[in-house]
This record gives structure tokens, sequence and C-alpha cells, in this order.
């Protein structure tokens, strides 16, 4: 098996019962496994909610370490929609030309560093200094502010495997709080003081909303777009011919970048807490109990997707899920594909071939399924063009 | 050559015209506004929804099943809805006139 495949550990369980079960902390979960019930499930934000106590609806849950809301994502319409009204032209940016351009020079100083390099790690050297410095541009503060968030490495916010880490939470939820301090001394064209300058239903938002705000902005797009980015370098190492493909036909790099995403699904699952006794799949659940949004289940479901378990770069119809679904979907979408798109664009001007040298798989392990969702460890070789 | 006419939510009506592509794609290339395009095209995104003037519906044709139960989920569907970057340009288009849901 190639080191970039990553195969569907639900397809029994989706065919067979269409749900699965596991345990997180003595808070089980039933996991939503078929492309419609996890569609269903997402549209349905009353009977499957969002706004529980804070923490809940993560997997593992986060309620023994944070009290912080994070916003919009843990709150229902019809405030759901207040927030996002404002923060949705914000984070719709990185369609802007001059921000793509910003994005560009980054990556492309970034791929240059590796190409001198006799090989490089992929998930430390690459893809999270990307992502760290692609951050300052979705926030609008100085690029050196990157180097700390670096520094904290890709498990700053949780400890690895089941275990939750409240000390290294901490480390984030202090930054941010000294943060948005900063801010209030002296306003600028940063996020933090965007949103600590607006109003949500006639009403300044508070420290603690902007607060929330925030922690979803670094945590909700660290690991998702580490394993979107060092996912798909390893697709272009194992499959050399895809690389020469988009190359010339820039018209499919659209269409390969989906299916990039639909495959390797980069966010297992998202939970929801059930607000009144329901079924899925002839299954009783009870309310107070929660739901998962298994989108990596749903983006392989073979009623919808021919070949599901295969990349398919010029894929046409593709209505994956990776980004969610409904009311709650990815507020960050804009911003990782924008990502992908530069990425694809820099990675076609200067590489002519990438090679594996080592991988160390980073498997999730979800009650009977085990799922890789990424890589612990990627060693890579780049060769210019 | 296909002219095709959007109205959008606050009521403007702005006529374009196109050889190829997608509806989407000739929207969002003219800042039509409630047409995002997210996804570029491949059905995954729902922020391409229009709704076809009932008289031009033999012009855009029948939705096919993913697009349909994309649709289904949206609360402003009905049975004009289509998601136009399922809508390819050609001649057959030409006079129709959409209504942009969001
Ligand atoms: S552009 Fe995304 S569904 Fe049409």
């Amino acid at each position: 098996m190639k080191k970039s495949e990553i195969t569907c550990p639900f397809s029994e369980a989706r065919t067979n019962k269409g749900f699965g079960e596991m345990d997180d902390q003595n808070d089980p979960v039933t996991m939503l496994l078929r492309h419609k019930d996890v569609r269903k499930g997402a549209h349905d934000w009353k009977t499957f909610q969002s706004g529980a106590t804070p923490g809940r609806i993560v997997i593992p849950s986060e309620v023994n370490i944070r009290t912080t809301r994070q916003i919009p994502f843990e709150v229902d319409p019809p405030q759901h929609k207040s927030f996002r009204d404002i923060l949705d032209p914000w984070f719709k940016r990185p369609l802007e030309e001059e921000y793509q351009a910003k994005l560009t020079a980054q990556i492309s100083v970034l791929v240059d560093e590796v190409l001198a390099l006799d090989s490089v790690d992929v998930i430390s050297e690459f893809a999270l200094k990307l992502q760290s410095r692609a951050l300052t541009l979705l926030l609008n503060t100085a690029y050196d502010k990157s180097d700390l968030w670096i520094s904290w490495g890709t498990h700053v916010f949780r400890s690895e495997g089941e275990a939750l880490d409240g000390d290294k939470a901490a480390i984030l939820y202090d930054y941010i709080d000294a943060e948005i301090d900063k801010a209030i001394a002296n306003p600028g064209a940063d996020l933090y003081s965007v949103l600590l300058a607006s109003e949500v239903d006639g009403k300044k938002l508070t420290k603690e909303e902007v607060k929330g705000v925030m922690i979803l902005t670094f945590a909700g797009g660290r690991d998702t777009v580490i394993n979107a980015v060092s996912n798909s370098l390893a697709y272009l190492a194992d499959n050399p011919k895809s690389l020469e493909r988009l190359r010339e036909e820039p018209e499919i790099r659209n269409r390969a970048i989906e299916e990039l995403i639909r495959y390797y699904a980069p966010l297992t699952q998202m939970g929801r807490v059930v607000t009144e006794d329901t079924t899925v799949c002839e299954h009783a659940i009870k309310a107070d109990t929660r739901i998962s949004l298994v989108w990596a289940a749903a983006n392989r479901d073979e009623k919808v997707f021919e070949n599901a378990n295969e990349v398919v770069l010029d894929r046409k119809m593709n209505p994956h899920l990776s980004f969610g679904f409904g009311t709650h979907n990815c507020l960050g979408a804009t911003h990782a594909r924008a990502i992908m798109k530069v990425l694809v664009e820099v990675l076609t001007a200067k590489v002519q071939s990438m090679e594996i040298i080592s991988a160390e798989e980073n498997i999730e392990e979800l009650g009977e399924f085990k799922r890789k969702v990424g890589f612990h460890a990627l060693q890579m070789k780049f060769n210019k063009k | 050559m296909a002219k095709i006419t959007f109205i959008t939510s606050d009521n403007e009506t702005i006529t374009l015209e196109g050889t190829s592509g997608s509806v989407m794609a000739l929207a969002v290339d003219n800042g039509v506004k409630g047409i995002d395009g997210d996804c570029g095209g491949v059905c995954s995104c729902a922020t391409c929804h229009v709704h076809v003037l009932p008289e031009h519906v033999a012009k855009t044709g029948e939705a096919s099943e993913i697009e349909t139960d994309m649709l289904e989920l949206d609360d402003n569907a009905n049975e004009f809805s289509r998601l136009c970057c399922q809508l390819e340009i050609s001649e057959a288009l030409d006079g129709v006139v959409l209504r942009v849901a969001k």
C-alpha cells in the first residue's frame, strides 16, 4: 500500500448499520456514517445542537479543559447568524488578490527552503510553518508572531491520544488573553481589534466572546490544515504523474483540490448534543447524549461517490463534507482553499518531483474504528524543476 | 453565445453574455451578489443556488440526483431550484432568467 493512502475503516458499519459507537471519557458518542444521514444531521440544528456545554461537541470532549464557548461554532441560530454576519466578510478576505499575493510569497519562500535541503520533515518543517505563517494573514498581524506559534509544535492544544492536557491548552488561552489586552490598549487593524470594535445584536462583543472566536481560529485551522497539506504532498509524491498533470492542465486544479480534501477529510468528525429522543438508522438516540457527524465516512459513501476509495483527480461531481455542511459549515474554508490553491501553483512552478523517505502514521482510535488521519512525521525529499 | 440574466435579492437585474463554462463561473467573475461558488463548481457548497423563472425551465433541464439531494436540505429550495455551477453555458440557455436565492 502506498504511504499516502488512507483506507476507510467505516465501510462495513456504514453499509450494514449506518452508525458506529465510541466511548469518549464516559460520555459516549453515536457516530453517523452515511452521507445522507450526516448531511441531514448537520442540517437539523434543532435536534442536534452545537450550543451545548462548551467543549462537549468536540471529540475528544474538552469539557474538562475549557469553559470558554468557541464562537460561532458552539452557538446555534438565530444568534449564530449574527456572529457569522460579522465574521464571514473577514474570513472571505483570502479571495482578495492582495491577500493571495502575500500567501504566494510566503509559500514560495517555504518551498525554496525545502528545495535547498536534502530532506525535510513535512509536518514540523513545512506544514506547521506554512499554517502558522498563513495564520498571520488571516489575523492580519505581524509575520514574526508565527515564530512563537511554530515553537508550540503541532500539539499545543491537546496531548497525544485520548488524554487532554489542560496545561498545554492554557498556554494558548493565556496567550490569547494577553493579545486581547494588547489590542484593547492599542487598537489596530488585526482581527482582535476588529472583533473588539464589533457589535452583535446591538451589543459590543465581550472579551470572553472575542476570546471564543480567537480560540476557534487558532484551534480549528491547526491540525486540519496540517493534515490537508501534508497528505496532499504525500499523494503527489506517491503519484508522480499527478503533479505533471496539474502542471499541464491548470483547469483541473480546482477539482483536484476538492478531491484531495474529500479523500483525506482532514477532520474526521464533529459532535452534536441531542435535544430530544430521536432515531438514526432505526437506532434510538436519547436526549442529552451525543452523536457525531463523521465527515470522513460520508465522504467514502459508495452510494454517492463512484470509486469512493480512490483519488480521482478530476472528479466532477464531488459533494464532499470535509468542510461540514449547513449552518455550521467551516468558517475557515475560504482560507484553507486559498492555501491549497497557492500551494499547487507554487509546487507546479518550482518542483519537479517529490519522494517519501519515511513516514510515521497518525492513527485515531475511535472505539471500534481506527482511522489514519495523517502523519506524526513525514520525511520527504523535494526535487527542483 | 448565450445571454443570461440574474435577478439578485435586492432586485437588481444583471444580464451577462457567455460562450462556455458554467453559469456559476460567469456570475462569480462578474460579481453577481449572492453567488459565491465556494467549491469552484463541484457541487459541494450550494453557494450557487438560483431559482429558474418557471417559463425558462425548459432551457435548463432537470437537476441531477446529487444536485437534487443537495438542494433538498436548503430551506430556500423549491421545484425551480438549481445549483448554477451545474448549468453549462450553451446556446440552449440563451435568454434564461435566474433569481439568485441568497
Ligand atoms: S459552486 Fe459549489 S455547489 Fe455550485
